[in-house]
């Protein structure tokens, strides 16, 4: 029985590094010199190569637009929490007139179209002059993040004992001192797959970065990719590392944040 | 002023920031697109005028658009269909799994982490005629999959069901683990043989979730937009070309802001439509199961 488990145990693990394939090939091709690209039936570049890494990194916007994507993931993630948190203690605890249709509105925010919005929000951009800046990305991006920060902490508020709660509040503590104090280190792990939600979305959102950047000062990592240049071939090499630099956030959380990441994702879904 | 009065006010002020915030960034757009939508704004051209539902009008008997909503339909039903499927596989084989459980979950949220604009690229590489890893699995053939008209939009589909299979069979695997033991001893005491407990014990089980899946995964689908843009471009001859590519195209390549914006709306009267039909469906069956 144990021999058998344990075949069963590597023949998952085996078939979902098979699942994974494209994008371990897509690291295999970012190690192989130009020279070697056509090659399919080579699996390990013969002569492994960082050339299309320092390609990527020395001659082409990728510094300049991961760290706009660094910022953008950043500043969104913190605006929606701190406008987030607030809400959904609200939303999930307090007697605010109209709760009910407040959040179904929230939750019909998650299922807006960005394709719907882009339109209109363009115009307006544009017209603040916020046209290539992070704050337009900042802005725009909360509008998918806000509503997914107030729906899955909302939930998490719900699972503290309003006990906890009404003891603080008898020691006299206003609502917002209960928050802070009370109700904040509780849902921390919460705040935590959140966050880590948010950061991700807003990483490889392209809509948006597409519709409203124009140059480097705010060119985000997907729109790099995608408008990543070839002059007279395309450049697979390089694509392929700057597809790996655009990865490193997605790798990190799945690897290193798993558990949070899960959590977030669940979360939502499975709670009645 | 009482203790629920304070809470109210309380609330009021807690929620206030982010409620503007949602009304400025997401209601107002939705409402301003309706408005939009019945202009026609060329800026390039200085045009700016009141047209009414010209656009819609237009739409209707637009053959392009009614190619849009063909391929966003099928692109929706096929991709969703084969997710669900998978998604469930993928949780069966994992639900006995001991060993290397945190490699296993890195493997599977890899594909659904990753930027839809890498999946993209990827894929364009992985099909690639002469040097693309597809053809060469298939026997060094020179199958051209993103410009062969009847192959793209299945080519497509596969891209998208490799990003978002995973989120599927994370949803359905959560729920797989909090089935007890106890349930699958009963079905064995009875006498269930692996396919009756899978049918009978199982799946009945997993249905809540499959829906919420179903409905999630439709959602998403319905509002594609980065892969196809980015692997095909809508092409070879639209063959690809969504709604929402469709939309992009009218919006920010021909600059027809009133247009662009009429099929935004087509695309959000869909989503509604589709979570409105589901909310109703659901309701029946929750009371009828």
């Amino acid at each position: 029985m144990r021999p058998a488990g344990r075949l069963r145990d590597a023949v998952v693990i085996a078939l979902l590094g098979l699942w994974a394939l494209p994008f371990f090939w897509q690291a295999l091709t970012s190690l192989k010199p130009d020279t070697e690209l056509m090659d399919v039936e080579r699996l390990l570049a013969a002569a492994p190569t960082l050339a299309h890494y320092r390609a990527v990194l020395e001659r082409s916007v990728m510094p300049a637009a991961l760290l706009n994507s660094a910022g953008v993931a950043a500043l969104t993630t913190v605006l929606a929490l701190v406008l987030g948190v607030p809400g959904a203690y609200a939303l999930a605890r307090l007697p605010v007139p109209g709760k009910n249709a407040l959040l179904l509105g929230v939750v019909a925010c998650t299922a807006f179209p960005q394709i719907t919005t882009v339109g209109p929000l363009f115009v307006a951009l544009r017209a603040l002059g916020l046209r290539d800046t992070w704050t337009a990305l900042v802005l725009a991006d909360a509008s998918f993040a806000l509503p997914l920060v107030l729906w899955l902490l909302a939930g998490f508020v719900r699972e503290i004992p309003v006990d906890v709660e009404e003891a603080a509040a008898l020691d006299g503590a206003g609502r917002l001192r209960v928050l802070v104090g009370v109700v904040l280190p509780l849902i921390a792990p919460g705040v935590v797959s959140a966050a880590l939600l948010v950061f991700l979305m807003s990483w490889n959102e392209f809509l948006f970065a597409f519709t409203f950047t124009a140059t480097e000062a705010s060119r985000t990592v997907p729109v790099a990719l995608a408008l990543f240049p070839g002059i007279f071939e395309v450049p697979w090499g390089d694509i392929a590392a700057a597809s790996m630099l655009a990865s490193l956030p997605p790798i990190v959380i799945v690897i290193a944040l798993q558990r949070w990441l899960v959590r977030g994702l669940t979360a939502g879904a499975l709670r009645e | 002023m009482t203790r629920r009065q304070l809470d109210a006010r309380a609330g009021v002020a807690l929620l206030a920031p982010a409620l503007a915030a949602l009304a400025a960034l997401a209601a107002w757009p939705g409402v301003w697109v309706l408005w939009l939508s019945l202009q026609k704004r060329i800026p390039i051209f200085g045009i700016d005028r009141f047209v009414g539902v010209a656009h819609y009008a237009f739409l209707g008997g637009d053959a392009r658009f009614w190619n849009a909503v063909r391929v966003t339909l099928v692109f929706t039903v096929v991709s969703v269909a084969l997710e669900l499927v998978l998604g469930v596989a993928v949780a069966l084989g994992l639900q006995r799994q001991h060993r290397g459980r945190r490699l296993t979950m890195a493997l599977l949220l890899l594909p659904w982490a990753l930027p839809s604009v890498v999946v993209g690229r990827t894929f364009e590489w992985l099909y690639h005629p002469s040097a693309g890893l597809v053809n060469f699995i298939l026997g060094a053939r020179a199958i051209n999959w993103l410009g062969e008209p009847a192959l793209t939009l299945p080519a497509l589909i596969v891209a998208d069901v490799w990003r978002t299979m995973p989120f599927v069979a994370l949803l359905c695997y959560a729920r797989v683990l909090t089935i007890p033991a106890a349930v699958y001893e009963a079905a064995r005491v009875d006498g269930a043989g692996r396919l009756a407990t899978l049918r009978d014990v199982t799946l009945p089980l997993l249905r809540r979730v499959l829906l919420i899946a179903l409905l999630f995964r439709t959602l998403d689908a319905l509002r594609a937009f980065d892969l196809m843009f980015v692997l095909t471009g809508g092409g070879p001859a639209n063959t690809t070309e969504t709604l929402t590519v469709y939309a992009y195209r009218s919006l920010f390549q021909t600059l027809q802001l009133g247009l662009g914006a009429a099929i935004g709306v087509v695309v959000f009267a869909l989503v509604m439509l589709v979570a409105w039909a589901y909310l109703r469906a659901v309701g029946r069956t929750e009371v009828t199961a």
